[in-house]
């Protein structure tokens, strides 16, 4: 039971210690800046209280969410899929492009958004698994280019040729009509609160966030294929010897990867912007990998990662609005704390082999005295 | 008692007292004393998992003992690094090269402390005149502008020796020198260790093959369990003394008894072919392997076995030839179909195609077996079904361990094989392909695996049994093929051969009788 109990300390205590040394960090830069840290961090913590900052942490922490599970979905079988960023984005816009062009019934069109968005992340991260398994081509490099091209050539193209308004300033795809948008948490959240101002709205796509999530510790921890794509991710030669086909994990993985990622920007597209544009966010699948790193691939850890993210991105405008301390500050801290946990796990996880080694040692030692007696 | 015999001042290059080192669940090295006199050639022996390799590592200053002191010269020393011990003018040979394959000899002995001129450009006239200098008074002859890659196991071996010398080593650490070589370059590094005795270097080396520890060496220390059991002359001893030393008072004998081998045929390989690179690595192999039959493969490691298990295995491509399980074509199957049809196997790298280490250990005896219950049902991993199997197994083949929930690496490497034996055994295989079974595991654990085989063996099970023990394969088949580059030269009875005979078919000199 107390070994339960180290364990449990162990592992809340490495990213908790993370964010407090972050955090320390952070004082410095603001002292050193000429801001007060105590006061920055008052603001943002204030402000963090209010129930339209949560509904604006939840709304950022959704994408950041989907794109560290992702990312987590490579990550488990060692397969670093960088190219979240280009799959998302080249998801959102073909997406948002479908959606603009058709009119069909409420739920329906809703769920051939998603279709659509699902198809364009796993054909693009799939090209890059095919990739590796009929020509060896590394998926780190591949899906790096494989960004370039979304991003700089379709996209850049396609948006030329589909463009709704070519005079505008901020041209994008045409607008999703009211039956392609996915309805807003609010009037759920607002049972059990008071009414949410600014105008502020939850979107529904948290609920898709929290289903991938519950998916991905399903497929991961409970079912074979989870158990294969995590024994190629350890130890891929036992687990060719142990029968799990190699190259179909590797494209079933990216596949897999590369569908979640089509779903990152699905917050823009059914329930904010209701259209691609060139003021569509970008870095999210980027961030979704420091998000992973942060969670540990753990669906649990990933959350608690993405609404910490997605808070100090809410905080950013606030510290901006009072002036106690750049905006800036939020970025320093999300890289100190990556920083800080990576480090973290990995003592961690040696106190922990330790830890282990020495249990078995000693079952060892006991039996051997059980005999010799 | 040296020191009794006049007093006399006796120079030793090394001397060890108390060495300790421990790893998490083995102690690797328990007080080690061990003195080296300057100018000698002192073998170190001991089984696998003796923690020779572990006291070399230290002597080497790439492991920090726990406890102990170490004397170099007369001086007590702490190395930190190799390259404190580079200093000191210890030198290491890995049984393993680490060469450049496209840079010349000279180039690779220069790597990492080459001559400079002005400039930073590579002095290699200087460079040179060294190599010359160093390979000339030690009698080593090689090209120093012949490319790495088209050199001999044994030049490499030698590109080696010259690379420490070069580095200005007097005491060289050679680890287990031999194991790579064929005989005649065996006889050729003896040569060079003479000379370089000569040369009045001191030469400490790693090897368990007595009779070559016999011939060559000046002193013997023996390790067993960590210990250092006696330091002996070879004058003084036979290869069973010594064997006796390493192992302890009773040798353990893999015997099976009674023939249990039917005529039923379990798995069939005809006309096999497997290529490397348009190279045929395993060429024409055809054999057959019956329900209660040990079928042992010998060969010098690198002569198409591990091909040959990969082929059956499902991991390695099949160029021609087929393979039959029972009455079932499998060559083109893959690797889980085989599996899932009854092919059991036990990796010769338990680390590296048998575990996943940092999983539990419930995890770790689903692979392989993912398709079957009680791991699966349907889609869906059975943690409970798993975890109750991984109960047994760890109670039926002894697995010590406090529970199933820890990760394999916690384990010592017997009760890690112990752990996928009985993984492989419960699994009720028709045919177990065993890639040297006993591997770096201790005599304990070793005896229960030879159990274990004996009785699959008597309950029908086919096996393929590959390993460089000789005493193991002669003792557990009923039948021994040698394979020699590729090809089965020669079916033998165990029962009427003996290891000297085995190993002469081994290098192929043995095809006449």
């Amino acid at each position: 039971m107390t070994g339960l109990l180290r364990r449990t300390v162990l592992t809340v205590g490495a990213p908790l210690l993370a964010a407090v040394f972050a955090l320390g960090l952070a004082s410095i830069v603001l002292l050193i800046s000429g801001s007060n840290p105590i006061e920055g961090f008052g603001d943002m913590l204030r402000n963090g209280r209010e129930l339209e900052t949560i509904i604006d942490t939840v709304n950022r922490a959704t994408p950041f969410y989907i794109s560290a599970v992702a990312a987590a979905i490579g990550f488990r079988m060692n397969l670093f899929n960088i190219g979240v960023e280009g799959q998302y984005l080249l998801a959102a816009f073909f997406a948002a492009a479908a959606g603009g062009a058709v009119d069909l019934p409420p739920v329906l069109h809703v769920g051939l958004i998603f279709v659509v968005a699902t198809s364009v992340g796993a054909f693009w991260s799939g090209l890059a698994g095919v990739l590796k398994v009929t020509r060896g081509v590394n998926e780190v490099i591949s899906t790096i280019m494989l960004n370039f091209i979304a991003l700089g050539g379709l996209i850049a193209w396609l948006s030329r040729v589909w463009v709704d308004d070519v005079q505008a300033t901020n041209s994008g795809t045409k607008i999703i009509p009211e039956s392609g948008r996915m309805p807003s948490l609010n009037s759920i959240v607002e049972i059990f609160t008071r009414e949410i101002g600014k105008g502020r709205r939850l979107t529904g796509v948290f609920v898709v966030a929290l289903v991938i999530g519950l998916l991905y510790h399903v497929i991961v921890n409970r079912t074979r294929f989870g158990f294969d794509l995590r024994a190629s991710g350890s130890n891929p030669f036992a687990a060719r010897a142990g029968g799990v086909p190699p190259r179909r994990m590797i494209v079933m993985a990216m596949l897999l990867s590369g569908a979640t990622a089509g779903m990152v920007g699905m917050v823009q597209v059914v329930s904010d912007r209701f259209k691609y544009d060139q003021s569509f966010i970008q870095g999210l699948g980027f961030a979704g990998i420091a998000v992973a790193l942060l969670g540990r691939n753990h669906p649990g850890g990933m959350m608690v990662g993405a609404l910490l993210f997605g808070f100090l991105d809410a905080s950013s405008g606030i510290l901006q609005l009072s002036g106690s301390a750049p905006r800036e500050i939020v970025v320093i801290i999300q890289g100190v704390i990556l920083l800080a946990a990576v480090v973290a796990y990995e003592v961690v996880s040696r106190i922990r082999d330790r830890e282990e080694a020495r249990l078995a040692a000693e079952a060892l030692a006991k039996k051997q005295i059980e005999v010799s007696a | 008692m040296r020191f009794d015999t006049g007093r006399r001042r006796v120079t030793n290059a090394i001397e060890l007292t108390g060495i300790t080192k421990r790893f998490p669940g083995v102690v690797a090295n328990d007080n080690v004393n061990l003195t080296v006199e300057a100018g000698e050639i002192h073998a170190i022996c001991g089984e696998n998992g003796a923690g020779k390799s572990t006291l070399m590592k230290i002597l080497y200053g790439m492991q920090e003992a726990d406890e102990g002191t170490m004397k170099v010269n007369g001086e007590v020393v702490k190395l930190s690094s190799p390259s404190d011990a580079i200093e000191l003018g210890i030198g290491m040979v890995h049984q393993h090269f680490m060469l450049a394959d496209n840079l010349t000899v000279l180039e690779n002995v220069i790597l990492g402390s080459e001559p400079t001129k002005a400039g930073g450009r590579i002095d290699f006239a200087a460079a040179r005149e060294h190599f010359e200098e160093v390979a000339g008074a030690y009698g080593l002859t090689i090209d120093p502008d012949e490319p790495v890659e088209h050199l001999e196991v044994g030049e490499r071996q030698r590109v080696e020796i010259i690379k420490v010398l070069y580095r200005g080593a007097s005491i060289l650490i050679l680890d287990e020198p031999t194991a790579v070589l064929v005989p005649q370059e065996v006889e050729a590094l003896f040569r060079n260790m003479r000379e370089l005795k000569a040369g009045g270097a001191t030469i400490l080396f790693i090897d368990h093959k007595l009779e070559e520890v016999l011939e060559i060496a000046d002193s013997i220390t023996v390790l067993r369990h960590g210990r250092t059991v006696a330091t002996v002359k070879p004058g003084d001893v036979t290869t069973g003394d010594l064997a006796e030393l390493m192992v302890g008072s009773e040798l353990p004998k893999p015997d099976t008894s009674d023939s249990t081998v039917t005529d039923v045929t379990a798995l069939a390989v005809k006309d096999l072919v497997v290529l490397d690179d348009e190279r045929p690595v395993v060429k024409d192999v055809t054999f057959a392997v019956h329900e209660g039959e040990i079928v042992g493969i010998a060969g010098v490691e690198g002569n198409g076995q591990n091909e040959l298990v990969d082929a059956i295995i499902g991991t390695a491509e099949i160029s021609s030839g087929s393979i039959t399980l029972v009455d079932e074509v499998i060559t083109k199957w893959s690797v889980r179909d085989r599996r899932d049809a009854g092919i059991g196997y036990v990796p010769q790298d338990r680390h590296r195609e048998g575990l996943l280490l940092r999983a539990p250990l419930w995890e770790n005896t689903i692979l392989g077996h993912q398709t079957k219950r009680p791991f699966s049902s349907g889609p869906w991993i059975d943690r409970a079904g798993s975890r109750a199997r991984t109960e047994e197994i760890r109670t039926d083949f002894d697995v010590r361990s406090p529970n199933v929930e820890v990760a394999a690496l916690a384990l010592s490497g017997g009760n890690q094989q112990k752990l996928i034996i009985g993984r492989e055994m419960s699994a009720d295989p028709k045919v177990l392909v065993a890639s040297h079974p006993t591997r770096g595991i201790d005599v304990g654990a070793q005896a229960a695996v030879w159990a274990d085989i004996r009785e699959a063996r008597a309950n029908g099970l086919a096996t393929i049994l590959i390993s460089a023990d000789l005493d193991e394969l002669i003792g557990l088949s009923d039948t021994i093929l040698v394979m020699f580059s590729g090809e089965i030269v020669a079916v033998l009875d165990p029962a009427t051969i003996t290891p000297r005979d085995l190993g002469a078919y081994m290098t192929g000199a043995g095809s006449h009788t």
